[in-house]
């Protein structure tokens, strides 16, 4: 009986609970309520079961937040999530900054990188991507099979060499080492991602404005660009993010404390406060994460789907 | 990267030219107490961390790929610590919620085991970092999830008329038509572990303490490198680095067209 009612209770639902049927007998719609109140416990024992995950998971991003209310002294050994009093001095202390140094110098650091390396990404990234997948230039398959190699190699080879680049041109204390290769398509993993995309576009539309009489740069410009626009909205979202979150470039070439991006700004601040001023810690670490969590509010749809379908790690 | 195979052969302090010195960098890594430990480190980090990563992932996966009403929001909160597990913010979390009376400390003193938090105990520090790569599994299950998703429902239909149990369709079903993702997770994952370092930085201070328990290859190789200015040792061990994980990529490589099934061509 119980299989046989699956279907019609189905059906019934898609269609909205509660429509009157036509001439069901009193005994099938108490089978049929009684099945559907037990599908209706097993749905709630599911949710009930991700959602205990979902605390457990969310708890460490909650205790973070819940503790930058918190006076220092009740983060450590008081197991209460909820503030018993709430402050905001822990914001005050975090918004005086480090050194006579205003938080907003860091936060200005943080911007102007993440900014710039998004330009950078978006424009090395699709011109490069329109030559690998559109032009046929001598020695393309070797170059692009040395830039899917690097994309393999640990990033932790270039670094030194790289430093010493970068130190030998006085480049050190600048932007310049975390941006350049930015704009100069350096980023393979954009550069895959923009060519395996444009690959997917029709040819016939380039094909119908070379006859036309378009040459590669009106071509790249009004036709690749446009129908670019959902690889070059994702490849954005994470060149943003990661410029955020990047903690050992800034390490290496940024060592003037007025030129310090957020994460560096925040080890020092930890490194500095006595180890029980937690308090501060939390209000500033909270600081620094919220536009990487309002990006991933505004475009969890594009992140998701750039993680499912290119692997791209957060 | 040629320049940095060329220093690897030199001792390099980035104020005097690099001098020639052979192989001496490679044999002094292998004398190097530092080193060792810095390998064993990151190796259990890499065994022991990526599979119970690759784990939750895939059976957080399978728990949502039932049709249910809020499957997307479920899904985008699960993966939001992969975004952010990597920044300092979540290490500063992780070095505070672990220390001596910090919450853990705390919750494992009602429980009766014994006083101290994790972040200061050699042996536990291993678990707290492996336990903050756990936390990352969003990036792999939305994956798996993807991967789920492409199995045609008409083989567990066909498989359940033959009368197969539940672990039998995972087994003889999921995991083979899922071995392709498997895979490319399990490359990721591994690649990805080998360059732990901002958390490790972090919640050690930058010395990789206590005891040298979160030593992480990356850490050292900085230490060496940009702290004593060891150049030429700093590139030996980066080409050390490349040379391993190139032999392990190249292992699963090799060893995937034994497990690895490929449904027709397409992929």
């Amino acid at each position: 009986m119980s299989t046989v009612s699956e279907t019609p209770t189905l059906t019934t639902e898609a269609r909205g609970a509660g429509h009157p049927t036509d001439d069901r007998t009193e005994q099938q719609s108490t089978a049929r309520r009684s099945a559907r109140t037990r599908r209706a416990g097993k749905r709630l024992v599911y949710h009930l079961a991700v959602l205990a995950l979902v605390v457990v998971i969310l708890y460490p991003a909650v205790w973070m937040l819940m503790s930058s209310f918190k006076p220092s002294s009740d983060i450590i050994g008081n197991i209460n999530v909820i503030p018993e009093t709430w402050t905001f001095d822990n914001y005050t202390k975090a918004f005086g900054g480090i050194a006579g140094i205003s938080f907003w110098t860091f936060f200005k650091n943080s911007l102007i990188l993440a900014v710039a390396s998004v330009v950078g990404v978006v424009l090395s990234a699709t011109v490069s991507a329109y030559a690998f997948a559109r032009i046929d230039f001598p020695g393309r398959g070797v170059f692009f099979a040395i830039m899917i190699g690097t994309l393999l190699l640990p990033f932790h080879v270039v670094i030194i060499p790289q430093y010493i680049i970068f130190n030998n041109l006085g480049l050190v204390n600048s932007f310049w080492p975390l941006l350049l290769g930015k704009f100069l398509a350096a980023e393979a993993f954009f550069v895959f991602l923009m060519v395996q995309f444009m690959r997917n576009l029709p040819r016939e539309l380039d094909e119908a404005a070379r006859i036309d009489g378009a040459g590669h740069v009106r071509i790249f410009r009004s036709i690749m660009l446009p129908l670019m626009r959902p690889a070059i909205i994702t490849s954005s979202i994470f060149a943003f993010i990661w410029s955020w979150n990047d903690f050992l470039g800034p390490l290496l070439y940024l060592k003037q404390p007025d030129l310090y991006s957020l994460p560096i700004a925040l080890r020092i601040y930890v490194d500095q406060t006595s180890v029980s001023d937690y308090g501060a810690q939390m209000a500033m670490a909270v600081l620094a994460l919220i536009p990487v969590l309002l990006f991933f509010i505004a475009f969890q749809r594009y992140i998701v789907a750039g993680v499912a379908t290119q692997g791209l790690k957060g | 990267m040629l320049a940095s195979l060329y220093l690897a052969f030199t001792d390099y302090n980035l104020f005097r030219d690099p001098q020639w010195i052979g192989l001496e960098n490679f044999q002094r890594l292998f004398d190097d107490p530092r080193f060792i430990q810095s390998s064993k480190v990151t190796a259990i980090y890499v065994l022991v961390g990526t599979p119970v990563k690759l784990v939750a992932a895939l059976a957080v996966a399978m728990l949502l790929n039932v049709a249910s009403r809020g499957q997307g929001a479920y899904r985008s909160i699960f993966y939001a610590p992969s975004l952010i597990g990597a920044s300092v913010s979540i290490a500063i979390v992780w070095k505070a919620m672990f220390s001596d009376d910090g919450i853990v400390d705390t919750v494992q003193q009602f429980f009766g085991f014994g006083p101290g938090g994790w972040v200061g105990d050699p042996s536990m520090t291993m678990p707290m970092m492996i336990l903050l790569a756990v936390w990352q599994f969003g990036a792999p299950m939305v994956i798996f999830l993807a991967g789920l998703k492409q199995v045609p429902a008409e083989l567990y239909e066909a498989a359940s008329v033959d009368g197969a149990g539940p672990v039998r369709k995972f087994l003889r079903i999921t995991l083979p038509m899922l071995s392709p993702v498997i895979f490319f997770n399990l490359l990721l994952e591994t690649i990805n572990a080998f360059q732990v370092f901002s958390s490790a930085f972090i919640i050690s201070g930058g010395t990789g303490g206590p005891a040298g328990s979160t030593l992480f290859y990356t850490l050292y190789l900085y230490i060496k490198g940009f702290t004593d200015f060891q150049m030429g040792y700093a590139s030996a061990m980066a080409w050390v680095l490349v040379v391993v994980v190139g032999i392990i990529t190249a292992i699963f490589f090799k060893t995937s067209k034994t497990w690895v099934h490929y449904s027709g061509e397409a992929k």
